[in-house]
């Protein structure tokens, strides 16, 4: 049998995701042996045209090319996935959709005239239908690898949607907001990074965007008491998911 | 051997006794600002001079006068991350030419000591052993490691405002389960050691102690009365038929709209004890393990069966937790599944309270007399 045609594309995005797979160290030459990888411009400049039987999609679309770019990779992908929260949630230049983009171009680029963009970043799953959503800013790489690992045995990745909570009480780290007063979203989030802020003594910082049925009118209630402002819980949730649904409408409550 | 009670002049005595038996002992340590469960390698590891102040969605590490041992009360841990670990391996499979190779994982339980076990703990414990050691079905690596463990607890000179034991009857001083347990007497005066099993017994005689004085013993008695009478918090006793009866009250809609379903209060909970079965395979698809972790009603797939969830709405999964905990458990297990040590309040990010939902409960549903029809929502 032969090997899956595996594509790895990029649109808006820092290319911290595809990183993550390149940080695969242990497992990259076995994930290489195992599917042909016909574009993955990140790693090599090799390339195979399609049809693909794999799709992993970094990044979110943020001009009109791009718009057009991800229809012709859907038509040409069996399953396309994507990967990150830019591709999954417009990503941390979605901040544009509550501003004025002309604005943000005069500001900061010398020619704003030569800038074709348009006035929002959205997530892949706005313009095309998308199999499966991994979620994270960056992905992590133990998810990345179940979820390679499941797609070539033809089973369900095991990716759970519950709360960032979940990690600290098993991994048995202290919850800050509670012994330390410390903002956290974990109780929004969902749960994949391994734990990482709380483990260091952090709050929560969203980056696996929100959990299934999150509820974060209670939590921001909560960092009301505690002290934050209504700008200060606006920010919390307006970073890497900030246009991701539940967040947006959370964030422009305090806005 | 003696049964009769001895005074301990002081605690690290007998965590060096134990150590010195080559014991592995897990006790109280603080970590990350709050007292957690780990192994204690040496007797000054054993922390001193602590408290606690904890309140709905709050906890605070505090410090006390400098020669109390056990002014702290239950973390947010519990003993059940050692005896039923947060992710446990159940068995793994190697492809072979004509099949597959079953492997059992390795799971060593060196002799252990629980030290400063609560009473309210000694009852989630016993709790446990009904639902994983029951008669009918037997966990193995539970039963294991429980029988491998001596428990030397701690009788409570101070309750937190979040403790409600003797409103549950399963503290502030434990009658039985224990090998060895300790009521600390006044700043200074030692503790009083009261033995509960024959090992208990023998590792006391290795410590040559003097027998506690009637004095001693009616302190020690006085001090488990006061912490009782000290508690804020009590459990409504009719709590499990009340919400039997009261599937539609409204205050589940009012918990539901602050409850984030983040599974904290299950999590942190000494009795809860649901679990997801996962498979996993690797990359070549030749290895494949089957891991049992904790979950909790609060996920949204622990229902899920063929076609979605049974319980989509955050009322439903509350209702699930409390009325389970605090109702159908007598039916299944023969006692509530509480034991009244207040983490779920404490732990809760948003300070939902179990003894003030069930009090809300527990007042006359406005849309009643006409008992409403028990709806999935
Ligand atoms: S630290 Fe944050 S993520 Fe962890 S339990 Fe507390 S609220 Fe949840
Ligand atoms: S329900 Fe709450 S108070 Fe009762 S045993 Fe569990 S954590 Fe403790
Ligand atoms: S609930 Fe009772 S037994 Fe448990 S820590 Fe509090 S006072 Fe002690
Ligand atoms: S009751 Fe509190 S701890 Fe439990 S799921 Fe709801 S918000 Fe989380």
């Amino acid at each position: 049998m032969a090997n899956p045609k595996l594509a790895v594309w990029k649109f808006a995005s820092c290319d911290g995701c595809q990183l993550t797979l390149l940080d695969c160290e242990d497992e990259l030459l076995e994930i290489a042996g195992r599917v042909d990888i016909a574009e993955f411009l990140e790693a090599s400049s090799g390339r195979s045209g399609g049809p693909y039987d794999v799709s992993l999609v970094e990044g979110s679309v943020t001009t009109a090319h791009d718009a057009q770019r991800i229809q012709e990779i859907r038509a040409n992908s069996k399953v396309l996935i994507t990967i990150g929260a830019c591709a999954t949630a417009g990503g941390i230049q979605s901040l544009r959709n509550f501003a004025d983009v002309a604005e943000f171009t005069r500001q900061v680029y010398a020619h704003p005239d030569y800038i074709s963009t348009l006035a929002t970043a959205t997530p892949i799953s706005d313009h095309v239908k998308v199999d499966f959503e991994l979620r994270g800013c960056p992905i992590n790489k133990r998810q990345l690898i179940e979820l390679i690992s499941a797609t070539l045995a033809g089973r369900t990745p095991h990716v759970p949607k519950t709360s960032q909570c979940t990690e600290c009480k098993a991994h048995g780290t202290v919850c800050v907001l509670v012994a330390h007063g410390t903002p956290c979203l974990g109780p929004v989030t969902q749960a994949g990074c391994g734990n990482l802020c709380p483990s260091h003594g952090r709050g929560c910082y969203g980056c696996f965007g929100p959990k299934e049925a999150p509820n974060p009118e209670s939590l921001s209630a909560r960092l009301a008491e505690l002290g934050e402002t209504p700008r200060q819980i606006r920010d919390l949730y307006r970073s890497f998911n900030a246009a991701a649904p539940d967040f947006s409408r959370e964030s422009q409550r305090h806005d | 051997m003696t049964r009769a009670p001895l005074h301990l002049p002081d605690p690290t005595l007998l965590l060096a006794a134990l150590l010195a038996e080559g014991i592995r002992v897990i006790g109280p340590a603080p970590v990350q600002g709050a007292i957690a469960y780990e192994p204690l390698d040496r007797p000054e590891d054993l922390p001193k001079g602590l408290s606690d102040s904890q309140s709905p969605g709050h906890y605070r590490l505090a410090e006390t006068a400098p020669g109390r041992w056990f002014d702290y009360v239950v973390g947010p841990q519990s003993w059940k991350k050692w005896l039923f670990p947060a992710r446990q391996k159940l068995w793994s499979a190697e492809r072979t030419a004509d099949g597959f190779e079953l492997g059992q994982p390795d799971e060593p339980w060196p002799r252990t000591a629980f030290f400063g076990v609560r009473p309210c703990e000694i009852a989630a414990m016993e709790i446990q052993d009904r639902v994983f050691d029951n008669g009918s079905f037997t966990d193995p690596g539970y039963a294991r490691r429980r029988a491998g463990t001596l428990i030397v607890s701690v009788n409570c000179a101070r309750a937190a405002e979040t403790c409600f034991c003797a409103s549950t009857a399963t503290g502030p001083r434990a009658e039985a389960g224990y090998d060895l347990a300790l009521t600390e007497l006044a700043t200074g005066t030692g503790l009083l050691l009261e033995i509960g099993s024959d090992e208990g017994a023998r590792i006391a005689a290795t410590l040559a102690l003097a027998p506690a004085t009637p004095a001693q013993i009616a302190e020690a008695k006085a001090t488990s009365a006061a912490t009782a009478r000290a508690q804020t918090r009590a459990m409504p006793e009719a709590i499990a038929g009340t919400l039997k009866a009261n599937p539609e009250h409204p205050q589940w809609e009012d918990v539901a709209a602050r409850c984030l379903g983040c599974a904290n209060c299950t999590l942190a909970c000494p009795t809860c004890f649901c679990t997801d079965v996962e498979d996993v395979t690797d990359l070549s698809g030749d290895h494949a393990e089957r891991w049992r972790s904790w979950d909790s009603c609060f996920s949204i797939d622990f229902t899920y069966v063929h076609g979605g969830a049974v319980r989509r709405s955050g009322k439903s999964r509350y209702r699930q937790w409390m009325t389970h905990k605090l109702s159908a458990w007598h039916d299944q297990f023969g006692s509530s599944g509480c034991t009244g040590c207040g983490r779920c309040i404490a732990w809760c990010p948003v300070g939902i309270d179990i003894v003030a939902e069930a009090h809300a409960l527990s007042a006359p549903d406005p849309s009643l007399p006409a008992p409403a029809p028990h709806e999935e929502a």
